[in-house]
């Protein structure tokens, strides 16, 4: 590269601090189950796993990002100690450091989006990243609430996320197509599909997370706005039957008189 | 192809022994199974019919570090422990015996060797490019006419006008017709046994391939042949003296496939469970049947006495108290157990369990391969009744 193409990219591309937002979901695997007359998810057995949009398509492309332009990157996790063990591996993908807001019992996403927001307005972070939901509760409302409490903008489902200088240039999937936006720095953006792709870290990134600084810092202690009162599984799936292609008239007949949809 | 099941795969741990394991050692573990499930499991089948070995992978086994993982950093290996090893073994070999043998090659036959007997210049020059698999090596010991017995080898490194010159052939050597260098041990003018760093390209140097394999299809073997190649000194390993130094990096395999052969007795337990439970014949799925239900109980206990065999070996390893016979017991009794759990999974699995769909014929003939190199499943037999007895029953 030559020298005046150097001074170019160094200009160019500010050295940013990142803070990712990073969940614990049960693993795909896991047979759900409730406690507590069905008010309570039952934890027992679960493995836990990182949420796949946080760590799929927010965390590696903001270490993409770092990579290519400089910076530094945050993974911020909301939780009990027991989540350690799955933060390290948000380290080990690359993560420069961790911080564990040491919630213990239950919170939604006000209160977890009111914990994350004292650490975002400490920190001075130029870009917030985070999953555009969680695969168990598929709320997608966390980074709303986050921006507004920390009052940056917010840009939700993005699916491709590029930046020069202070601003970033945003693609987000919409309805029959996509749309095309730029923002300044700082802002809260959720990731979706398309964002980047996922990295499976190596024995070198797991030994490294290791010694990478993962702070515990205690709770805002601030409550949650709703409580569950109950839970309830899909109904089971029923058992197929096959009709003929022969016989059209006994589908229309089972279809009317036995599930009742026509 | 036998991914049918593999994305749900998570693993055996019917006693909790994940609480024995370190967050890193659980995170390698589940790196490689993810690995293995991303880039082996689509393809393996495919390469196993068309007995080819999938090249691309080379590079990715380094990127990832199943190259040298418990090679000290600074040469460019993982600096891992021997638990970690084992997981990464496992993991592998969940994929196929074959990928797991190149790694297993490379890692404790041509790396070890090098790390152990080599110059520092050795290490400086080799290590860093096999731990990222811009060198493919192989290992040669075993010769056309002495298997088990290889303190009887022909092959002979001898010194004659203040060059060395390297006669001879080694046989059933993994990765032979594409590695870049091998670690070959040969006797000396006086008998002694001694190691040397071959390169591709050395004049006289070839490597023919062996056809007509039933077993490690996606793997390639072959032979090592030496026609008075002139080994340079800078080549030969300064601090490998006698039998004891090839036969400390077998230790070192050994420990790896006793921890591998749980990846194929798990890939196939699992496609069994699963299969069982979804197939119905006499209006009930084969898994609520009594004899199916036997079958899987029996093979997860057998599974599991081997997982915490391997867990022991790794724990002894790590402390520095292990001897070959405790491994040479591992070895034996975890690729018996594989095998054993491969044949019964393909015949829970009926004439489905014989196809591609399911990976039961493609383990059971890599563990057929498995249970014979490495020291014989007999010859380890011998080597516990040694320990036990004292008394050498091998010749």
């Amino acid at each position: 590269m030559s020298k005046l193409a150097s001074h170019f990219l160094i200009n160019k591309n500010k050295f940013m601090k990142f803070l990712v937002c990073i969940s614990l979901v049960p693993d795909t695997t896991t047979k759900i189950s409730f406690v507590d007359n069905d008010t309570k998810f039952n934890n027992d057995k679960v493995q836990w796993i990182l949420n796949p949009y946080d760590e799929w398509y927010a965390l590696v492309r903001a270490l993409e990002l770092k990579e290519a332009n400089g910076g530094n990157v945050t993974v911020v996790n909301v939780g009990p100690a027991e989540n350690d063990q799955v933060i390290r591996k948000a380290l080990a993908i690359g993560a420069d450091d961790a911080i564990r807001i040491d919630v213990t019992g239950d919170a939604d996403s006000f209160a977890i989006a009111s914990e994350i927001a004292a650490v975002a307005k400490s920190g001075g972070y130029d870009m917030i990243l985070l999953g555009k939901e969680t695969i168990n509760y598929n709320g997608s409302n966390l980074g709303g609430m986050l921006a507004e409490l920390i009052d940056l903008p917010f840009i939700s489902y993005a699916s491709k996320l590029d930046v020069a200088g202070n601003t970033a240039t945003i693609e987000r999937d919409i309805e029959g197509g996509k749309e095309v936006l730029t923002a300044d720095v700082p802002f809260v953006i959720s990731c979706a599909k398309g964002m980047a792709e996922a990295r499976i870290p190596n024995m070198k990134g797991i030994m490294s997370a290791k010694t990478k600084p993962l702070n515990v810092v205690a709770p805002q202690g601030v409550g949650s706005l709703t409580s569950v009162v109950k839970y309830e599984l899909p109904p089971a799936k029923s058992a197929c039957k096959m009709i003929s292609a022969d016989h059209p008239e006994e589908l229309i007949r089972l279809l009317h008189e036995e599930a009742k949809m026509i | 192809m036998s991914n049918r099941y593999a994305s749900n795969f998570r693993g055996f741990d019917y006693l909790q022994l994940d609480e024995q394991l370190t967050t890193e050692q659980k995170l390698i573990r589940d790196s490689i199974r993810n690995w293995v499930t991303q880039s082996v499991v689509p393809i393996i089948e495919d390469c196993a019919e068309r007995n080819e070995f999938p090249k691309q992978l080379i590079k990715e086994l380094g990127k990832i570090g199943a190259f040298g993982p418990h090679i000290p950093t600074e040469y460019g290996g993982g600096g891992l422990d021997a638990i970690s090893y084992g997981l990464i073994m496992q993991e592998l070999e969940r994929g196929d015996s074959g990928i797991r043998s190149c790694a297993s090659v490379q890692s404790s036959l041509v790396m070890y060797p090098i790390w152990k007997f080599g110059s520092e210049e050795q290490k400086k020059n080799y290590l860093p490019k096999l731990a990222s698999g811009e060198y493919l090596g192989s290992f040669g010991l075993t010769e056309p006419n002495h298997g088990s017995d290889p303190a009887s080898m022909e092959t002979k490194l001898i010194q004659r006008n203040g060059k060395y010159y390297l006669s001879g052939a080694k046989m059933w050597i993994t990765n032979a017709p594409m590695c870049d260098i091998a670690v070959v041990w040969a006797k000396n003018e006086v008998g002694h046994v001694v190691g040397c760093i071959v390169e591709r390209g050395m004049p006289g140097f070839t490597t023919p391939s062996i056809q007509g394999k039933w077993s490690l299809r996606a793997s390639i073997t072959g032979e090592l042949i030496f026609d008075a190649v002139e080994i340079p000194e800078s080549h030969i390993l300064p601090h490998a003296k006698g039998l004891k130094a090839p036969l400390s990096c077998l230790s070192s395999a050994r420990f790896g496939i006793a921890c591998g052969a749980l990846g194929a007795a798990m890939d196939c337990l699992h496609h069994a469970i699963e299969y069982s439970k979804e197939r119905t014949q006499f209006g009930k799925p084969l898994a609520a049947f009594q004899l199916t239900q036997k079958k899987l109980a029996e093979m997860l206990t057998d599974l599991t006495k081997a997982q915490l065999l391997s867990l022991q070996l790794g724990k002894l390893h790590i402390e520095g108290k292990i001897t070959p016979a405790q491994i040479s017991m591992g070895k034996r009794n975890n690729v018996e157990m594989a095998l054993r759990i491969a044949r019964e999974c393909r015949q829970i699995c009926g004439a489905m369990g014989i196809s591609q769909d399911f990976p039961f014929m493609r383990h059971a003939m890599n563990l057929e391969s498995v249970i014979t190199y490495e020291g014989t499943h007999e010859v380890h037999l011998l080597i516990t009744g040694m320990d036990i007895t004292g008394i050498n029953a091998f010749e």
